[in-house]
């Protein structure tokens, strides 16, 4: 069978097909792929025998304008690409940058830093759940989820004037003090949210058509995960114990008291609860955080203009996607000579097709939803 | 013209329509659906004699079972227009042959008129319903020719069960 | 012979009035249900749902049908027009014929055929044509797919469908739908606390069998087949709409007159609750209170005048009701009047319960909807007429008391599905997703 150069894989392709095998083609416009992601499915009766996802219907050139804009133009770029996350996406640019330049920013900036990115966590596992929720049918979640992700955009807006693309925080540290009743906010937020987590539980965890659904489908191996590369709660609910914060500190992090969930089988159903109790984790450091917030100052000294000594720097964090990788290669000039972004989406895709194998035409779509992928990100 | 004839003459008409047109289609699906109005128009007949239960069994059985596994049937199978023309041309004068002396029977019942059959004594209607006589008839003075007509449809079912999927 | 037919027409003449009131106003409540379930899910889902068009979106269900009457009518280029044209109206006439046996009250009923029920089954099973052939004459391979998928899940469920009515049946003794009622009234119980599991079968079957989720694969899944019904746009989309949701309040109203008591008002035959008797026209005037009060809150002027009428509506209709209740209790108009309010508050009790339902769970997989019929549902409803024959039999011929008996054997049946589950799990649970027998 011919096979795809770059993934190694069995091409879908029409004149390979065997005897009974027909193409389907889930195309880039589809209610359920959750943007525009084109899926190619090799079936034999109902079930699935081959895959091939392709993707580039959303791709910018995000990394290409990189090299023509300086280091704090290319800020705002950032947050495009997974546009769910944006705080997540601006954390890891403006920490690979503040590597680069080596300089540290302040601890109160570290702090409000760690809070608004665990509530951009929350929010996007928010939507994850939502979604996912409403692909498999259950109505009702996304209303809830999208309720509580309301509070959080309230916040950000607050905070820096948008909702989804907030370009909150700067190389250095932040621009923006803190509002006033942040604080308030921020804990009146937490302390209704696990309430509201119960509820999502109640409708759905042991929901015996839930389970029916997302038990034992798209299974992933702890070595296969790692051998995909795939991060995040995949990997963790593959039963492997990494998450970036834990393992390579960054922002305020080790500071904070919280737990790293992980699943036993590496399903759908174990990659839902994991999600699940990641929120529940990041509700419990936005509360140990806003109890203590240093004072001080929210900005280092930097430059009003940019220029790193010539070098190199890779840095990631734990995005809720998964491992979100910067790397920046600086020539010595205000703008950088190529940035690569790590696509935690973009990796997490490319395990697609070993986990729809086998499966029934209806478990793709909870297949691309347990995955978590956001197009913006995959294709930059 | 009582009513009773009125709609004896209605139901009738629509049957024998939809026998001819059934036969007459090039399209198995209209033939099918043409059938499905004759099968109702029987239906018609049977509660016009009073005969409720069959009428609601005549539907639920015949139109709503088994013409929908002939349409599914229909529609899955791939009917080659080919092989349905050669097949009709081997036997049609046999067909022919057999179509003239049934109707020649028909036709001589016809001209004999009611004079021409013995019939028993006509009973009395009875004041139970249909449904209740039936069941009466069919669980206490048959009910053993009943249990095996019940046993050899589902030699049947479980036959075609096992051959299906040994298929695959 | 004209005499003959309009003798004819003079003796069934009411029956030939409820008739055309039926037909009349069957779309204007298919239409108020479709607003109620969209009220309903906005409710459970911490929103309003429709608010503009009327106040408190009354005058949705109108605005909708007046628009897709004058959308255009759209028919795919293959397809065969004559079928294309009639599935969707077999749809419906099956959905509204099958109304003809359904009491409404103990007088409001086209006919009280000795068949009652089996009528209603035979005439609703006509409505899997309409699926089959909608889908069939669209001339798409999806739709097609998506129409024998959905008639087969109905064909399935109807089976089991058919055993729990038969369990309810049992109880009553009769095919005739009045005299279900009457059983009912006789024996003092609603027979959903006699045959709780035929309920239960039932109400799961009835959602079954009306394509609604959690089993609505067919129809809600867009990825692999959108239906039957995509290529129908316009009017002809809007009867197949119709005809769906006439199926459900038809469903739901064989539920209320087997299980729920048909007509009558809670606890009939309890002379000092008589006050009850009441109860609808305190409930309709409380609702015309309702309308009143906000009827000068509503932003717009006409929403205003539209919310007064309406208001104006429901105090006649409270009207009705209470002189209705306050005639002695052998006319027949008093329990006409009222046995229709009952009837139709718990036909829409059990729609609020199909609707709950469906915003609650998530769908099922197709082959997880065929094995949860044909593994648990049907063993399980030949097992509860089994159980229902077994305590008659007790009750009558060996004379146990009635409720040991019933007890006993729902005991029993209970026990039976807990096993069939038990049964069912341990079959799928060892493979892996994909590979189940």
């Amino acid at each position: 069978m011919a096979e795809n150069r770059t993934t190694g894989f069995p091409n879908v392709d029409a004149t390979v097909l065997g005897a009974d095998e027909i193409i389907l083609n889930m195309g880039p416009q589809h209610p359920s792929t959750h943007g525009v992601l084109r899926v190619k499915l090799r079936l034999d009766g109902e079930r699935i025998t081959g895959s091939e996802c392709i993707i580039g219907y959303l791709h910018r050139g995000v990394e290409k304008i990189a090299e023509h804009r300086s280091y704090q133009q290319f800020a705002p770029y950032v947050d495009r690409m997974d546009y769910v996350a944006a705080v997540s996406n601006g954390l890891g640019y403006c920490e690979a940058i503040e590597k680069l330049l080596a300089v540290e920013a302040p601890p109160r900036a570290r702090v409000v830093r760690t809070i608004l990115t665990e509530l951009q966590r929350i929010a996007s596992h928010l939507v994850w759940l939502g979604t996912h929720a409403l692909d498999i049918g259950a109505l009702t979640p996304l209303f809830y989820c999208f309720r509580e992700r309301e509070e959080i955009l309230k916040i950000y807006e607050k905070y820096c004037g948008a909702r989804l693309t907030t370009h909150a925080f700067r190389i250095g540290g932040l621009q923006y003090e803190t509002y006033d009743g942040f604080e308030q906010e921020v804990k009146r937020f937490c302390d209704d949210f696990d309430r509201r987590i119960d509820e999502y539980e109640a409708l759905l965890t042991t929901n015996r058509i839930w389970l029916e659904r997302t038990k034992g489908i798209g299974i992933l191996t702890a070595e296969e995960a790692i051998d995909f590369g795939a991060t995040g709660p995949i990997l963790r609910a593959s039963g492997v114990k990494w998450d970036i914060r834990k393992a390579l500190p960054y922002a305020a992090y080790d500071q904070y008291d919280f737990e790293i969930p992980t699943g036993k089988t590496g399903d759908t159903y174990d990659r839902y609860l994991v999600r699940v109790e990641e929120m529940r984790q990041s509700r419990r450091i936005c509360l140990q955080a806003i109890e203590n917030i240093p004072t001080g100052p929210i900005m280092a000294k930097v430059g009003k203009v940019l220029k790193p000594a010539p070098g190199e720097v890779y840095h990631s964090i734990e995005a809720p996607k998964g491992e979100l990788g910067y790397y920046v290669v600086s020539d010595g000039t205000i703008q950088p000579y190529r940035v690569r972004v790590r696509p935690p989406s973009f990796i997490n895709l490319c395990a697609f097709d070993k986990m729809v194998r086998g499966h029934l035409v209806a478990d793709v779509v909870a297949i691309i939803g347990t995955l978590d992928i956001v197009l913006g990100e995959v294709d930059r | 013209m009582s009513l009773d004839q009125i709609f004896f003459y209605f139901f009738g008409g629509i049957a024998i329509l939809g026998a001819v047109l059934t036969v007459t289609r090039r399209n198995p699906v209209h033939s099918a659906v043409f059938l499905i109005t004759a099968l109702l128009a029987t239906a018609g007949i049977f509660l016009l004699q009073r005969a409720e239960f069959l009428f609601a069994a005549q539907i639920i059985l015949y139109v709503g079972g088994i013409m929908v596994l002939f349409i599914f049937v229909i529609m899955l199978v791939d009917i080659d227009v080919a092989l349905r023309r050669v097949q009709f041309t081997r036997q049609r004068w046999v067909a022919l042959l057999l179509a003239l002396v049934l109707g020649a029977q028909v036709a001589l019942a016809l001209w004999m008129g009611r004079a021409g059959f013995r019939l028993p004594p006509a009973r009395p209607a009875s004041t139970e319903g249909n449904t209740e006589l039936i069941g009466r008839v069919l669980f206490q003075s048959y009910m053993l020719p009943f249990e095996i007509a019940s046993i050899l449809l589902l030699v049947a079912l479980v036959g075609a069960v096992m051959m299906a999927k040994r298929k695959t | 012979m004209i005499q003959d037919l309009i003798q004819f027409m003079l003796r069934h003449l009411w029956p030939l009035v409820f008739g055309v009131v039926i037909v009349a106003v069957l779309p204007l409540l298919a239409g108020y249900v479709v607003l109620m379930e969209r009220k309903v899910m906005a409710d459970m889902q911490a929103r309003l749902g429709p608010m503009r068009v009327g106040p408190h979106g009354l005058l949705q269900p109108i605005a909708d049908a007046v628009k897709l009457l004058m959308k255009e009518d759209i028919t795919p280029d293959k397809a065969d027009r004559w079928i294309f044209w009639l599935a969707p109206l077999i749809s419906v006439t099956a959905a509204m014929a099958a109304y003809a046996a359904v009491p409404f009250g103990p007088v409001f009923q086209v006919a009280d055929l000795n068949v009652g029920l089996l009528f209603i089954t035979a005439v609703m099973s006509m409505g899997i044509f309409g699926i089959i052939l909608g889908g069939w004459s669209s001339n798409s391979h999806y739709s097609l797919l998506g129409a024998l998928r959905s008639s087969a899940q109905v064909i399935s469920y109807e089976t089991a469908v058919g055993f729990a009515i038969v369990s309810g049946l049992l109880l009553a003794g009769t095919l005739s739908m009045q005299k279900i009622v009457q059983a009912q009234a006789e024996q003092q119980v609603w027979f959903i606390f006699l045959a709780p599991v035929g309920f239960f079968l039932y109400l799961v079957g009835s959602i079954a069998e009306t394509n609604r989720a959690p089993f609505d694969l067919p129809e809600a899944e867009s990825e692999l087949v959108a239906g039957y019904m995509t290529e129908y746009s316009g009017f002809r989309w809007a009867i197949y709409f119709l005809g769906e949701y006439a199926a459900m309040i038809m469903v739901s109203s064989i539920a209320v007159t087997l299980f729920l008591g048909g007509w009558m008002r809670p606890f009939p035959n309890v002379s000092w609750l008589g006050f009850l008797d009441f109860l609808p026209a305190v409930v309709t005037l409380g609702v015309a209170g309702y309308c009143f009060w906000r009827a000068p809150r509503q932003p717009v002027q006409i929403q205003k005048v539209v919310m007064a009428l309406f208001g104006a509506g429901v105090l006649l209709v409270a009207g009705v009701l209470g002189w209705a209740a306050s005639l002695p209790e052998t006319m027949t108009e008093r329990g006409g009047i009222l046995g229709a309010f009952w009837f139709l508050l718990k036909v829409f009790s059990y729609i609020y319960g199909f609707m709950w339902v469906r915003f609650t769970f998530p769908r099922f997989r197709f082959d997880q909807l065929m094995r949860l019929g044909w593994h648990i549902l049907i063993p399980l409803s030949i097992v509860n007429v089994v159980g229902i024959g077994t305590a008659l039999v007790l009750a009558k011929q060996m004379h146990w008391p009635r409720w040991s008996a019933i007890s006993l054997t729902t005991a029993v049946t209970l026990l039976i599905a807990a096993w069939l589950v038990h049964l069912e799990l341990e079959r799928t649970s060892p493979a892996s997703g994909g590979a189940e027998a």
